[in-house]
């Protein structure tokens, strides 16, 4: 099953896309796979949590699965964090986020 | 002036099994990249990540890997210029390259190989706007010389290891140390942690959090920072150092400059044939290459610098004669004397 999220670019633009819950796609996969962040700025370490360059904003209300340590550490070294931020390479794409809203963080 | 056959750029596990497959076809390697030790990402971002994707690997640790590889190829006697980043490449009149690195080593080679990866790995730097204009004038990303900070006063930005490692040992030689992190947790091995707090107890590294340093201050050199902490108005904190330690990130870097062709961050190769850049001489495997269908695996960089080791020979030897041998059938025979063989069965005769 598809769900519908919403992304915010870099650049401000909206897009409303459709990402698959069933191929263990994360967020970061689907922006990469969307194309909406050049390749090379964005996944650098490749969904480990351990670059920092899939950053997003939460905007919103959904319930997301709890931050795991490595995320946490992440974000405590990374620039630009807000309350909102999350990595979106740890948010995994479930039924449960259709409607999802987010907006890409500064590239850093 | 460093000479070799195929110069390496970048010693990440496609580099390293470059020098492998060069060294069946006789040809030397020599690798240059800019982080201090091998095995690039493998063991610079994830050693102790295991991957499952290596061929008759069920699983390897990343940094087990880059070991094995160095073991690989180790007769085949590579060179290595680590830390120092590839600068600038000069094409001679005799077709042959010499690519300069940030540190003035100059490296000469008829073929360069860019298995780059991501990218050379630089510090990340925080968004301070006059940050940069005091780089070398008391703000440094990385510490080369802890004799420099002997006697003074330093500020130390980040929460991960190397701002604890780094805040402990200078506690001995500068005046005073200050380590600012924006949480009050800090992750990093228990040791440097419990340390850093024993030192704060001691008052001998004084301790702001949850606060990040928003400006610097001075003329020509660092005097002081400005601090902003959580709920309180912002502070100047007079130092001499202000060191900012947030991990590095790979950039592309210089070589983006070096006329190649660049798509999606990456060089356009020829994969059809050789994994040949648009300038004959240089080629791109592993990361650090695109072409049509290309994936980021450890594994298409084997492959690709397979292929890349035929054709640079057949540059280097265009009139000489050669097929690929099996190395079950041929052996390896290492530039270092030795030689891996299948052991001979014995032959007896029966009466």
């Amino acid at each position: 099953m598809d769900i519908n999220i919403k992304i915010k670019d870099r650049e401000g633009v909206i897009h409303d896309i459709l990402a698959p819950t069933d191929m263990a796609m994360n967020l970061m996969e689907v922006v990469r796979s969307y194309e909406l962040a050049p390749e090379g700025t964005i996944g650098i370490c490749g969904g480990m949590a351990m670059c920092a360059s899939c950053q997003c904003y939460v905007t919103s209300k959904h319930e997301l699965p709890k931050m795991s340590d490595d995320e946490d550490a992440m974000l405590a070294e990374a620039f630009d964090v807000e309350d909102n931020s999350r990595l979106g390479c740890q948010i995994q794409m479930t039924p449960e986020l259709e409607g999802l809203e987010v907006e890409l963080a500064p590239e850093s | 002036m460093i000479e070799t056959d195929i110069l390496i750029i970048g010693a990440g596990p496609t580099g390293l099994f470059t020098v492998f497959e060069a060294g069946l076809l006789k040809l030397r390697c020599h690798l240059i990249d800019a982080l201090a030790q091998p095995g690039g990402q493998c063991s610079e971002i994830y050693p102790k990540k295991p991957i499952y994707d290596i061929p008759a690997y069920p699983e390897i640790l990343a940094g087990d890997l880059t070991e094995k590889l160095l073991e690989q190829g180790k007769q085949f006697q590579p060179g290595f210029t680590l830390g120092e980043r590839a600068e600038t490449i000069d094409k001679q009149d005799d077709g042959t390259f010499i690519v300069t690195t940030n540190k003035g080593t100059k490296h000469k080679a008829p073929v360069v190989a860019i298995a780059g990866g991501l990218g050379s790995f630089e510090p990340r730097k925080p968004k301070i706007d006059n940050l940069e204009q005091f780089e070398d004038n008391g703000v440094e990303y990385i510490i080369k010389e802890p004799e420099l900070y002997r006697d003074k006063d330093v500020v130390i930005a980040g929460g991960g290891d190397s701002a604890l490692d780094w805040s402990i040992f200078l506690t001995d030689v500068a005046k005073s140390v200050t380590l600012i992190h924006r949480r009050n947790e800090f992750r990093g091995a228990l040791d440097s942690v419990e340390k850093v707090q024993e030192l704060k107890n001691l008052g001998k590294i004084n301790l702001i959090t949850p606060a990040e340093v928003k400006g610097i201050l001075g003329d020509d050199k660092v005097t002081g920072v400005v601090v902003e902490q959580k709920d309180k108005e912002p502070f100047i904190i007079d130092t001499d150092h202000f060191i900012p330690l947030f991990g590095l990130a790979p950039k592309l870097g210089p070589i983006g400059n070096w006329g190649l062709e660049i798509e999606k961050n990456a060089i356009k190769v020829d994969n059809s044939l050789d994994y040949q850049t648009n300038i004959p001489g240089i080629y791109a495997i592993g990361d650090v290459n695109t072409y049509p269908g290309k994936l980021k695996l450890i594994l298409c960089g084997f492959h690709e610098a397979t292929l890349m080791c035929q054709s640079a020979y057949k540059r280097i030897f265009p009139d000489k004669k050669y097929v690929m041998k099996y190395t079950t059938v041929g052996g390896v025979e290492g530039f270092d004397g030795t030689k891996k063989e299948a052991p001979k069965a014995v032959v007896k005769a029966i009466n």
